[in-house]
Formats: C-alpha cells, sequence, structure tokens
C-alpha cells in the first residue's frame, strides 16, 4: 500500500463496505498511522445494497474521519435499471462495472485498490498483484506482467491505470481470523440473527426493504441467517447459520461445503462469468 | 507465523504439459476437503464439457482457470491456490510446463520454498525436468520434491522409479538442493498423494502431503543482517519524521545502531512505532515506521542497515538475469530498473557474459539474451544501488528490468556480487559513442536531407515536430538557422560546412533534418561520405508548381501507400534519391510519409 501511495499520482480504495474492504481499509490505516490515509475511499453504490451497509459505511467514515467519495450512475437511474426487473446481469453491468468505469474516469485515479483474493474464483486465481488496465479499464490476461518477489513493476502510460490487489493471497479464513485478531468491526450481517426471508432459485433473499416484490405464494420467514459475502440485497443469498460470533463464523468455516462466492447470484450466470467481467472492468 | 499458530509452505508445481500437475493440485485440494461442495458440482459439470478423463471428475479442471487455456488445455499463467491441513497451510504455483512460459515459472519460484517436479514415470527426466530445475536453483529454492507420477501406467514398478529418481539424482546433485525426496504417485487415483498406497509395497517413504506437511523449508531471515528497506517517509506534522518500511532481514531493538547505507550516515533507533502503540524490537517481515534519534536525509528506497554489516553501493554489479520478452535484451540500451524500494530510472547491461544451457547448465558465450534465455550480465545503473548477493539475501539481492518505452517487466535479475570481486570487472570508462548516444534516445541517429524546388521548409518543420511529439530528439538544418548565403558560388561551400555540423549531431545521436538547397550530387555526395551509408536519407520532394503547401487540406489519395509515393529513383539518375511525389497532398501527410519510411527503416519505433 505504502507502494502505491509513494509511486502514484492519484490512489483511491475501493470501499465495498463488505469484510475485506473493512481489512483492507484497516491494513491502510495501519500502514500509514501516525499519518492520515493520503488517499481516499471509493464507495459506487447501486442503490440496492443491504441499509445496514450504508449505515456501517456512514458510521466507520465518521469515527475514523476518513474522505470518502460515493458514485451513483444516474444513467442506470435514470433508465430504471434495476436487480428486479433488469435481471442481474444487466443490472451489475451498469450500475456496478460501468458505475466504477464512470468513478474512475472522473476522479482521474491511475491506482484503485480492491480486497479481490485469488481463492474467491478461478478468474482471479490468475489476477496479478499489480494489475495493468488499458485506458477502457480493459484487462487482458493474456499479457499480464511477471510479477517476482515483491518487486512491483508500478509503471504505467499515460490514460492506463493499475488495480491493486493487497489481498490476493489471502483466504476467506485468513480474513476471518486477521478480524478477529485486530478486532475489527464489520457490518453486523455477517452474525446470525433471525431476518426475514424469502426462498428463490434455491438462494435466501432477505426482505430488506419495501422494493422487492413479492410472490402471491410468498411470504417472509423469519430465519436464522448470515451472509457470507454482502452486495445488493436481492442478489446476495444468505445461509442459515446460527454463527452469532466471529469464533462461531471461524468454526463454521472449518466445516463448511460450501464456496464463498456460492450466494452471489451474479456468478453462476454461466461458466467464466467472472472472466468476462473482469476483462469488462469488474473488480 | 500466521494468526492460527500454523506455519505457511509455499511451494510450486512444474512438469511437462502432459505430466500432470494440475491434475495432482486438484487431487491435493479434493483429498484435503478444500473444494467445496458447489465448487465440486461445477466440476462435474464442466468435466463432461471440457474433461479429458471421460465420465470421471476432471481435478485439473480446478486449477485451470481461464476460459481460453480451458479449451487449449494447457495452463499459460501462473495459478494460486491455497488449503490447509490440521498442521499447516499452503500456498501453490501451478507453474506451466509449455516450453514457450518459462519466465512464469520463474515468477512462481521466486516466492517459493519448495518445489514439486512431475515426472511421467513411463518418460523419464526429461529436457523441461532439467531446466525448471535449474530455474528453481537459480531462483533460490533449496528443497525439491521428485514426484513420479503415472505410476499406474508403469503397474507401479520399481525399477522405472529407481530409473528416474538415479537419473534425476545424477543430474541435480550440482544445483546446490538442501533436499530432494522422491515419491511414486498417481495423481489421478491418487496412490501416495494424501495417504500411502498399497500398490507401491516397496515404497517406505513418507506420502506426499505428509512430507509438505513436515519438511522445514523456511529460510531463516533472522539471523541475517539487518536491512529496513525504506518505503515511504511520514510526515504528519513537522513534530514527527518517520521511515516507513518493512524488516526484511534480521532485526531491530529501539536504541539499536544504523546505518543509512547509501550516504553512509549512522544513527539509532528512537522509536518503532505501530498503529497498535509503541515496540521495542522489529522482527523479520513486520511493516513499522522507525524514527530515528539524529536527523539525517533518508528517503525512500533507502536500506536501513546493521553498522557491522552493510550492503553494497554499487552502481556496477553482475547478475544472473532471466530474460522474460519477446523483444531480445539490447546490450547497452537503457532501462530502468526496480530493486527493493529502489527506483533506477536508468541502467543498462554492459555486457553478457555468458548465457546458460538450461538443459546441462553449460556456459555459452551469448553477446545478448533473447526470450526465455538465462545468462549472467554486467550491469551498470545511473545511480548506485543498495544490494547483498542473491544468495545471502533474497529481497535485497534481486531486482527486475523495465522497459522504458513499453513500461513492459522484461527481465529478471540475481545480483552474484561475489563474482564481481573475482572477476575484477573494475571500471573502465564506458567508451560513449553515436550507438549509446542514440540509444539513450530510443533512436538511430541519421540525416534526412531534402531536396527540390519547393516545400521542403514545410516538410522538414513538420517532420521534426512530429517526431518531438514521439519524444525522439532532433535538429532541423535549413537555411535560415544555420545562416548561409543566397548567392550561387557559396553554395558548395555551404553544403560543405552543413555536411560536417550534421555529422557531429549524428554522432550526438540526433535525427538531422536538412532542408537546404543542394543543386549538385557531387556536393551531397561529399555529405553522405560523413556517415554510414545507412545514416543518410535523401528525399527529393517532387512539387513542381509548389502546390503542396497550399492544398494541406485537400483530400488524401486512397493510394498514398509508402511504395508508390517514396520510390527509389531509377538507376540513372545516380545515388540512390528518395522520390516524395507531391502533387495532390498537402505537407502533412507527406511528413507523415516520410515518418513511415522512418519507422520501416528502424530509424524510430511507433
Amino acid at each position: 500500500m505504502r507502494e502505491v501511495a509513494a509511486e502514484f499520482r492519484n490512489p483511491v480504495l475501493l470501499y465495498s463496505i463488505g469484510k475485506d474492504s473493512s481489512v483492507m481499509l484497516h491494513l491502510a490505516l495501519k500502514a500509514f498511522y501516525p499519518a492520515r490515509l493520503p488517499f481516499p475511499l471509493l464507495h459506487v453504490d447501486t442503490t440496492w445494497k443491504f441499509r445496514q451497509m450504508i449505515e456501517f459505511r456512514d458510521e466507520t467514515v465518521k469515527r475514523l474521519g476518513l474522505n470518502l467519495l460515493v458514485h451513483v450512475n444516474q444513467c442506470g437511474i435514470d433508465d430504471g435499471i434495476n436487480p428486479i426487473s433488469s435481471g442481474s446481469a444487466l443490472h451489475t453491468q451498469v450500475m456496478k462495472t460501468e458505475s466504477l468505469k464512470q468513478a474512475l474516469d472522473c476522479h482521474g485515479f491511475d491506482a484503485i485498490f480492491g480486497g479481490a483474493r485469488r481463492d474467491e474464483e478461478r478468474a482471479r486465481a490468475k489476477e496479478r498483484i499489480f494489475s495493468v488496465r488499458s485506458p477502457g479499464h480493459v484487462w487482458d490476461p493474456r499479457n499480464q506482467r511477471p510479477e517476482l518477489w515483491n518487486l512491483f513493476n508500478t509503471r504505467i502510460r499515460t490514460g492506463e491505470s493499475m488495480r491493486v490487489f493487497p489481498l490476493s493471497n489471502w483466504t476467506e479464513l485468513d480474513v476471518w481470523e486477521y478480524i478477529r485478531h485486530e478486532k475489527i468491526s464489520v457490518v453486523p450481517l455477517y452474525f446470525a440473527k433471525p431476518r426475514p426471508v424469502v426462498r428463490r432459485n434455491g438462494a435466501l433473499i432477505m426482505v430488506d426493504d419495501h422494493r422487492l416484490p413479492l410472490a402471491p405464494n410468498e411470504t417472509p420467514e423469519l430465519k436464522s441467517i448470515r451472509f457470507r459475502t454482502l452486495g445488493c440485497y436481492p442478489l446476495s443469498g444468505a445461509i442459515e447459520s446460527a454463527a452469532a460470533t466471529i469464533d462461531d463464523i471461524i468454526a463454521e468455516m472449518q466445516v463448511t461445503k460450501t464456496s464463498e462466492r456460492q450466494g452471489r447470484l451474479i456468478d453462476n450466470d454461466e461458466a467464466a462469468s467472472m472472466e468476462r467481467k473482469k476483462r469488462d472492468g469488474y473488480f | 507465523m500466521r494468526l492460527d499458530g500454523k506455519d505457511q509452505l509455499r511451494f510450486i508445481t512444474c512438469g511437462s504439459v502432459d505430466d500432470g500437475k494440475s491434475t495432482l493440485i486438484g487431487r491435493l485440494l479434493h483429498d484435503s476437503s478444500s473444494i467445496r461442495d458447489d465448487e465440486l458440482k461445477a466440476l462435474a459439470r464442466d468435466s463432461l464439457k471440457y474433461g479429458t478423463t471421460g465420465e470421471e471428475i476432471d481435478f485439473a479442471l480446478v486449477v485451470d482457470g481461464l476460459e481460453a487455456e480451458r479449451q487449449q488445455a494447457i495452463t499459460i499463467d501462473v495459478a494460486y491456490r491455497y488449503f490447509s491441513t490440521g498442521r499447516r497451510s499452503f500456498m501453490v504455483a501451478d507453474t506451466p510446463g509449455h516450453e514457450q512460459y518459462t519466465r512464469n515459472m520463474a515468477t512462481a519460484a521466486s516466492n517459493a520454498q519448495l518445489a514439486v517436479i512431475l515426472i511421467d514415470a513411463s518418460k523419464g527426466v526429461l529436457v523441461q525436468t532439467k531446466r525448471h530445475s535449474l530455474i528453481c536453483s537459480l531462483l533460490g529454492v533449496r528443497h525439491v520434491v521428485l514426484a513420479v507420477n503415472k505410476m499406474d501406467l508403469v503397474g507401479y514398478g520399481k525399477e522405472s522409479f529407481d530409473r528416474a529418481v538415479a537419473d534425476y539424482r545424477a543430474f541435480a546433485s550440482a544445483l546446490g538442493f538442501l533436499s530432494i525426496a522422491a515419491i511414486p504417485i498417481s495423481a489421478r487415483y491418487g496412490d501416495n498423494v494424501t495417504g500411502r498406497s498399497e500398490a507401491t509395497g516397496w515404497y517406505k517413504g513418507p506420502c506426499l502431503l505428509h512430507h509438505l506437511e513436515s519438511i522445514n523449508a523456511q529460510p531463516n531471515t533472522a539471523d541475517q543482517p539487518f536491512r529496513f528497506a525504506v518505503q515511504w517517509v511520514n510526515r504528519p506534522s513537522r513534530a514527527f519524521r518517520g521511515y516507513a518500511g518493512a524488516v526484511v532481514s534480521g532485526s531491530i531493538e529501539v536504541g539499536g545502531e544504523i546505518v543509512v547505507a547509501r550516504s553512509g550516515r549512522s544513527s539509532r533507533v528512537e522509536k518503532i512505532v505501530t498503529y497498535d502503540g509503541e515496540l521495542a524490537r522489529a522482527e523479520p517481515g513486520s511493516a513499522v515506521t522507525i524514527t530515528l534519534a539524529d536527523d539525517i536525509d533518508v528517503g525512500r528506497g533507502d536500506v536501513l542497515a546493521d553498522p557491522l554489516n552493510q550492503p553494497e553501493v554499487s552502481d556496477q554489479f553482475a547478475a544472473y538475469v532471466i530474460w522474460m520478452d519477446q523483444q531480445a535484451m539490447a546490450v547497452g540500451r537503457p532501462y530502468a530498473f526496480r530493486i527493493g524500494a529502489q527506483s533506477i530510472a536508468s541502467g543498462h547491461i554492459r555486457a553478457t557474459r555468458h548465457k546458460i544451457d538450461i538443459n546441462t547448465g553449460a556456459q555459452i558465450e551469448a553477446h545478448a539474451l533473447s526470450f526465455n534465455e538465462i545468462g549472467l550480465c554486467d550491469i551498470a545503473l545511473a545511480t548506485p544501488a543498495c544490494v547483498d548477493s542473491y544468495k545471502k539475501n533474497r529481497h535485497t539481492g534481486s531486482f527486475i528490468i523495465i522497459d522504458r518505452y513499453t513500461n513492459r517487466t522484461v527481465g529478471a535479475g540475481m545480483i552474484a556480487l561475489e563474482l564481481r570481486r573475482i572477476g575484477g570487472i573494475g571500471r573502465p570508462p564506458l567508451p560513449l559513442g553515436k550507438s549509446e548516444r542514440s540509444a539513450l534516445k530510443q533512436q538511430r541517429a541519421c540525416i534526412i536531407w531534402l531536396t527540390g524546388e519547393h516545400g521542403k521548409a514545410a516538410i522538414g518543420n513538420l517532420v521534426e515536430q512530429k517526431l518531438f511529439e514521439l519524444a525522439h530528439h532532433t535538429m532541423l538544418l535549413e537555411a535560415g538557422n544555420v545562416g548561409i548565403a543566397v548567392g550561387e558560388t557559396n553554395r558548395k561551400e555551404d553544403v560543405w560546412r552543413i555536411g560536417q555540423i550534421a555529422k557531429l549531431m549524428v554522432d550526438a545521436g540526433l535525427i538531422v533534418i536538412c532542408a537546404l538547397p543542394c543543386p549538385t550530387s557531387t556536393s551531397r555526395d561529399h555529405v553522405r561520405a560523413l556517415v554510414s551509408a545507412a545514416e543518410f536519407i535523401e528525399v527529393f520532394v517532387d512539387d513542381q508548381n509548389g502546390g503542396c503547401v497550399q492544398h494541406d487540406n485537400c483530400e488524401m489519395h486512397a493510394k498514398a501507400g509508402l511504395p508508390e509515393l517514396l520510390k527509389v529513383a531509377d538507376a540513372s539518375s545516380e545515388p540512390p534519391l528518395r522520390h516524395l511525389e507531391a502533387a495532390g497532398h498537402g505537407p502533412h501527410r507527406l511528413a507523415e510519409i516520410v515518418l513511415g519510411y522512418l519507422v520501416e527503416k528502424g530509424i524510430i519505433t511507433r
């Protein structure tokens, strides 16, 4: 992180409010202490995040005195794009990928920290820690720079940008163990609690506000659930769990038989869908 | 040490294309319960579509991530995977066996402590096996597991195994590995991977996973001399000035003596600051902020070191270099170097002493290295860097080479300091000539001599302007700035004088554009003789009616390809004369044609 602050003109930390972002923010605070963060945070808001995420974000920013930029793709809003009637693929494309590109272009960031980890998904397993994006934010997996030792090639041309993934070599379990060790606060949705949910396509969807249209035969049930990853609430599947503390979560993870992104409806659209999204500019 | 109290082993797997590396990793992940149910389901689906194992699950697909390579069924890049057992956590880098991708293997090996080298029991030790072992050895991997795979294909016979192992040991004995463990396995059926197999009753050693769990492969960085790489100067206020960085080897205590390696200035550690409070001591691997008792000059890239055991501060050293770019190394051309946090904007490879035949380890005479070649090179930097030999310190002994033009990482190096002392390169001054000066400017020096009645000055100006925009170093000589007289009688003398000036500028590495009246071919020949044939480019601007300047906005002709417009006139018109047909083209178009010609002749690159 210090490498980026020292070598780039205008870095930014992409803050998605999730646990990985919380860890990254914590690492950044540690890296620059006692100085303040030498770069802002950027949240790309789809307007469909869980309400508790937004509360948590605003509380964190206030508590730590951070400089947070929030970007919403207004064109997408105007076009009425939403995860329910537009479908998850279009919603993600417009409100996340396009929106992110808009925000990056608008502020002219040349280095962007992301919390992606190689253990999340197969396409991410091949990602570099310092990954160059062409002026259109396109990723070319066949033309990546070799990364040896901890020596990073930070040189880019005008218009290009660098995506930096400091957590590349962490696993989901590492993240939780670090959160426990460092006592980092995370969104309460990661911890189990009775919440109203409906079951759709095998996933448990939380009824976070009145915008989620319910089918005539659907009635929200109260179940003890928690989330392993957080995104837009209509697209984030919960798991039934009783893990109400970090210790419970870690214990649960050690016996779990499903992967973290399994609850993410957007990844399952088709095989290699993450790779396509990444080539397009998604994180 | 990790937070869960388990240590981590980083290892790579290497082998030839069909040796079954990916299958082995998939098997390790599967048998250590690291593949989740939903991933397994997706895998079963994909196995039917892409797999090479029929109805069974193809474990190779766990690792072969990218779509394109899945269809090719070849791993083309480095893929990282993580799993853990009750005793250890593991980070696996799957490295390609494909001959073309040596650079990826070196990348993976640079952060690995151990290598699992696969060979096919039915084929034995292959050229690639030797190549991979040599790269591992060079990059400082000290522990090897020789996994003799596909034992099922040789009926689990002891003889095939013994033969392969004996061949391998004979080759690897010179590579300086601290341990070589040979294990007979079948990745496809799981023999000796995560448990001992009945099929190889004659084998008495541990299974692969057990060996990986128990081997002590951690390098002992704590006992090495103290090195602290300064990444960032932390100055939140006037009252605080700290140096943020990482302890790369050794350790330091509050009050400990340090020396700034580059300047030789010394001081004591006043405080070791972290977010969680001050520390009394910092161990290797910790990222801390150090404040010093004295106000001395320290910046990003500096190395704080043990005063009794300092790194070398040198602008010249010998190093083993792995060339990783399609474009071959250019000796003498400036490259950027990255050594720890030290970014050296400019340096060059002075000479290649030899390259290494990676199949035999033999030294071969070479002038420069091509893609995927490894050799011993002499490096010269524009400013001194703090370095150790790679054998002593992986952090301060390694560097990467970056092309200043494309920004690609073109090479990686491992410093071999002891060789410098034995070999005694000394520091003879680099003889500076035309080629060195041109190389610095990333161009080839030449004279572009424009002739013709009209349009020379306009085109000459535009050519210079366009070259400038492409960051080339130029000089335009025209009647105005060299102050030649108008009288006809003086012209021959003028041409001679300007020729001398142009030659001097070519020696300085410049692209010289001459837009002058030069009536006779004899006087041009005089200039031509001052430089080499390739450095004199004569362009005849054929613009009889002087229309070129006025017609800047005229439509470009579709047929305006280089061969038609910029042609060598027939042999009868004495010297080679490049004929620039101006009719119907604006000067911008004509200048572009000249530029295209320069690219074609390798004077400049785009």
